[in-house]
């Protein structure tokens, strides 16, 4: 009876991923939400959508949710199953559009920490480290962040580590330090809204808020401050479509959108 | 060239290219010869306490966890390991005591599956040491800058990044550009251990999958152990030459173990073992459990073939098999 759309906010933060990618275009994805934002862009708005994985899958037809970016499921009907060096050879030569990654923490330049809590010699919390993130941060020419759990504690104004770079400390610091021109994150997706980066100062910038969220929400869950334009939009709506292609199609034990 | 930064990792496995030149000379066999050996000879044979170790594959793929279990067998004790998105290997051989010291790009993680407790528990403690840190694409150069034979090899990530500061590498002006570029040294692991589709007595491998950094590995590698799901005749390696990924003359030893990637994935052949894997990162979260874990599926097993029973034998294997080309749907698992 009801047609009332009712998703979770993993559902809507793949649904977002998936908007912000374009078709004819290549994306290196890293493991979880990426990948599934990844499949559904293609299944919907970029079919010509060209996934890549670090450990070498190229271009597949994907099957079945991988479970690793390694693992056989990323070679299903693929163009080319490679190595590491060539895809990082690819991504270092500019072939990369989309980089996209998770984070434990992102401070305002979109910098990210996925190594460590406390100190690097006996740290709090060990985290798994860089793996291709630095890699894909460094070196593709947009970057896109899911972060599904913006708090203060996420949203920091000092990394414990920085693993992986955004715009370091503010505008001209990634060309000073040798990274690539035409590089850096792009866009930052939370359980909140969907953000950007301000040209001038290279700082996180609002773009849109999801259904129901405010702009004080938004403020209160970080620990730096926000750029707030004038004009905020609504962020992208998962739609029926979208929900039954994430459901039946793409993870239907819920592996990564049920958590 | 003038240094703008010194990363303040450790830097380990690197030799003088002349040094691993002259290893080579004295060390590597240019002789088509029968390699087939045990995974018990050629860990007592290539592996020692104190080496730099890495092993193949990626995550949980294609790994040589023949070797791996072998390892932890014979207690070999401090060794160092590369973590080039080391996961169910390096955890395993931290958790058991073989490893206490590793370079990170990825480590202590189990992708979907979440983090692990045992090497997260040693590296909280103190007891196992993240010596240097870089990232995947920096590991993978590492290992090409040594199959070349070269000192280090330029690249273009970890700058600006704590990853950085905390690596082995260097950042220099580069004299071409003026811009500033790292410099990765090479790395030549002690012994490494590769698990392919299948090979030939020599050691001429063919891997039916993504190669990761097995290419470059096993080339900079000063002993390569090579498990393969079966070893089969020249003749047919001779008909099919550019399927051949590793050539003989890098390869030590050659151990014939159908399924010897188990619990882990193997392309086209079976898929992973959930529910071991799953039991390993349930108990794994006290010594005890670990202890338990290694004595019930390593210790009381004297062979990787008897290992297979305890996780099920052929009905288990059966269903991996079919699991891998999509005839069982997923099945949900327990980590937590």
């Amino acid at each position: 009876m009801t047609t009332q759309v009712d998703y979770n906010l993993r559902e809507l933060l793949a649904a977002n991923g998936s908007n912000v990618l374009e078709d004819k275009r290549s994306v290196f994805v890293g493991t979880g939400l990426p990948i599934i934002a990844g499949m559904l862009a293609k299944k919907t708005h970029a079919p010509d959508l060209f996934m890549v994985f670090e450990a070498g899958g190229v271009g597949p037809r994907l099957r079945e949710l991988p479970i690793s970016v390694g693992d056989s499921r990323t070679i299903n009907m693929a163009v080319s199953a490679s190595s590491m060096h060539d895809v990082m050879s690819a991504l270092q030569a500019g072939y990369t559009d989309f980089g996209f990654l998770g984070a434990a923490q992102m401070d305002a330049y979109g910098n990210l920490n996925t190594t460590l809590i406390g100190n690097h010699d006996l740290p709090k919390t060990r985290l798994p480290g860089s793996g291709g993130a630095n890699d894909i941060g460094s070196l593709a020419h947009r970057l896109v962040i899911i972060i599904g759990n913006q708090s203060k504690r996420t949203f920091v104004e000092k990394l414990d580590f920085l693993t992986t770079p955004g715009y370091l400390d503010g505008p001209g610091a990634r060309e000073k330090a040798g990274l690539p021109k035409n590089s850096g994150p792009y866009r930052v997706i939370t359980q909140l809204a969907v953000f950007g980066f301000d040209d001038a100062t290279k700082k996180l910038k609002l773009v849109s808020l999801h259904p129901g969220v405010t702009v004080e929400e938004v403020k209160d869950n970080s620990s730096f401050d926000i750029i707030i334009p004038d004009t905020v939009k609504t962020s992208y709506i998962p739609t029926s479509e979208d929900l039954r292609i994430l459901r039946e199609e793409l993870d239907p034990s819920g592996i990564i959108l049920g958590k | 060239m003038e240094v703008l930064h010194e990363g303040k990792g450790e830097l380990i496995g690197w030799h003088d290219p002349d040094d691993n030149r002259e290893f080579v000379l004295k060390n590597k066999s240019r002789e088509l010869k029968d390699k087939r050996t045990t995974a018990e000879n050629a860990v007592n044979q290539y592996v020692h306490d104190g080496d730099y170790i890495a092993s193949g594959g990626f995550g949980h793929t294609r790994v040589s966890m023949a070797i791996v279990y072998e390892i932890i067998r014979q207690k070999k004790r401090n060794l160092v390991m590369a973590g080039k998105t080391a996961v169910h290997d390096i955890d395993l051989l931290i958790g058991a005591g073989c490893v206490n010291k590793c370079e990170v790009a990825y480590s202590f993680g189990h992708e979907l599956r979440g983090l692990s407790p045992a090497s997260r528990r040693m590296v909280e403690s103190g007891k196992c040491k993240v010596a240097a840190e870089i990232s995947n694409a920096g590991y993978q150069w590492r290992f090409l800058a040594g199959m070349m034979g070269l000192p280090f090899i330029p690249s273009r990530t970890m700058l600006g990044t704590d990853t950085g500061a905390y690596s082995s590498a260097k950042v220099v002006k580069d004299p071409f550009s003026g811009k500033p570029i790292t410099l990765l040294p090479a790395a030549y692991p002690d012994a490494a251990f590769i698990h392919v589709h299948r090979c030939d007595m020599y050691g001429n491998c063919q891997i039916d999958s993504i190669g990761v950094e097995d290419f470059e590995l096993a080339r900079c590698a000063r002993r390569l152990i090579i498990t393969t799901e079966e070893i089969i005749d020249n003749e047919e390696i001779r008909k099919e030459p550019w399927r051949t990924t590793i050539p003989f003359y890098v390869v030590d030893a050659v151990v014939e173990q159908p399924y010897g990637s188990h619990p882990c994935n193997m392309s086209g052949l079976y898929w992973f073992d959930e529910d071991v894997i799953g039991e390993w990162l349930r108990v794994s979260r006290t010594d005890e459990g670990v202890e338990e874990y290694l004595k019930k599926y390593v210790y009381d097993t004297n062979s990787f073939d008897e290992y297979l029973e305890v996780c099920g034998g052929i009905k288990m294997l059966n269903y991996l098999k079919r699991r891998e080309i999509y005839h069982e749907p997923f099945k949900p698992v327990a980590y937590k």
